[in-house]
């Protein structure tokens, strides 16, 4: 087995596909702010969370702490079940309030975390017990309207 | 009279498709069995590399680049209009990681690498090497197609993310370099849209299934041309064809498995 110059292009060919991958992973993708390992379980029920879908972001004041996991109906309240993933390094208090926000006008949904002041904090499979749906447009008209027609009586 | 030889015309050809199609079929799993060689004495599968990937390369990596600029020009034109310029990024990521990337480096792959290695074979057989090598009790698939096979299949990934890489550098050049584009958002954005698992990963599968395919159809029709110099003009046509086709549909299927909510 000798060495020949086709086997450095194959390597080099190799090289540059390996790095395009990596390149593709870390400045295009978002391997780098990837936390793999940490991060805990925590469920709210929701009336109404509007269009959130699952990979949505949880934001606490604005900072990504995590993401939408699962989605189901609660049949025994006819409810909306939500199952998060947090970032272990972020813990909130047992008061937490989460809401279903809108980022921007007609950006997606996310859920916010309001967290309150207790000195107990959540732990993974803890539920977040005080909740707001999201807003629902065709709602707001609805109630928009019939308010008027009351008023105008 | 016209309508009873039209008909069996017909069947002929379903029959002989149906043909082909168990005949291939058997031609890949000899493929498969037969790797052994291909990976014990590397150097063959090294060869093929060289000619079917790193030849490929600089049409891959130009036309990765163009792609990307006119995403980016195409793509800042639109999001414009609605004021939003700095999802730019996440608009080239996204459009070259999932879709353009495998399937635009998958075309240009059969129609660089695999008329080749369909020309090859053919000509092979053509010539009565194929033929010469069983007789010496060399296995051909062993010797020949799985080789290249593998290269092919080895090959397709990585020429899949140069040309990607390539192309958001090209949607850079032109985004931020030359529109003006802000490029803090702009990579920001697009780390923002781009989720490894999701998008490169399965880009990176597509590109895998691609590479299988367009190799499988270009060495079968090399392996199955009749051995005249028509014969092999016919097959090379069929690969180019073939394998567009097979790139398209996969493509359509993998998309719907990966993306489909």
């Amino acid at each position: 087995m000798e060495r020949t110059t086709l086997d450095l292009w194959v390597g080099m060919f190799v090289v540059g596909g390996l790095a395009a991958l990596v390149i593709l992973a870390f400045k295009v993708g978002n391997l780098s702010t990837y936390n793999v390992s940490q991060s805990y379980q925590l469920q709210a029920n929701f009336s109404n969370i509007g269009g959130l879908k699952a990979q949505a972001s949880i934001k606490s004041a604005g900072v990504l702490v995590g993401r939408v996991t699962g989605i189901s109906l609660d049949t025994k309240q006819y409810e909306a079940r939500v199952v998060m993933s947090i970032d272990s390094r972020y813990q909130f208090p047992k008061d937490t309030i989460g809401k279903i926000l809108t980022s921007g006008l007609l950006g997606e949904q996310y859920i916010g975390l309001d967290p309150g002041g207790d000195t107990v904090m959540l732990k993974g499979g803890d539920e977040i017990k005080q909740t707001q749906s999201a807003v629902v447009l065709e709602d707001m008209i609805g109630k928009f309207l019939y308010n008027k027609a009351e008023g105008g009586k | 009279m016209a309508i009873v030889s039209s008909l069996r015309s017909i069947g002929s050809r379903v029959i002989n498709a149906v043909w082909r199609i168990g005949y291939a079929s058997r031609f890949f799993m000899m493929t498969l069995l037969y790797s052994g060689l291909s990976f014990r004495r590397f150097r063959l599968t090294v060869r093929e590399i060289f000619f079917s990937g790193v030849m490929s390369l600089i049409i891959i990596l130009v036309a990765g680049m163009f792609v990307g600029m006119v995403l980016g020009l195409q793509g800042y034109e639109t999001l414009k209009r609605y004021g939003s310029e700095s999802a730019l990024g996440s608009l080239v990521a996204l459009s070259l990681v999932r879709e353009l990337g495998p399937v635009l480096a998958a075309l240009l792959f059969a129609s660089r690498a695999g008329s080749a290695m369909t020309a090859e074979i053919g000509l092979m057989k053509a010539t009565e090497q194929i033929s010469a090598m069983e007789m010496m009790a060399v296995n051909p698939i062993a010797r020949v197609v799985a080789p290249r096979f593998w290269a092919g299949v080895i090959s397709m990934p990585l020429l899949a993310a140069m040309f990607s890489a390539m192309g958001v550098f090209g949607g850079y050049v032109v985004g931020v370099v030359l529109i003006g584009v802000d490029e803090g958002s702009f990579w920001s954005q697009m780390q923002g849209a781009v989720d490894f698992r999701h998008d490169v990963l399965n880009g990176v599968i597509k590109s895998f299934v691609f590479g299988v395919a367009v190799t499988v159809i270009s060495l079968f029709e090399g392996y199955d041309a009749p051995p005249t110099a028509e014969g092999v003009s016919g097959a090379t046509t069929r690969t180019v064809v073939q394998s567009s086709l097979a790139i398209l549909m996969l493509d359509f299927m993998l998309t719907a498995f990966m993306f489909g909510e």
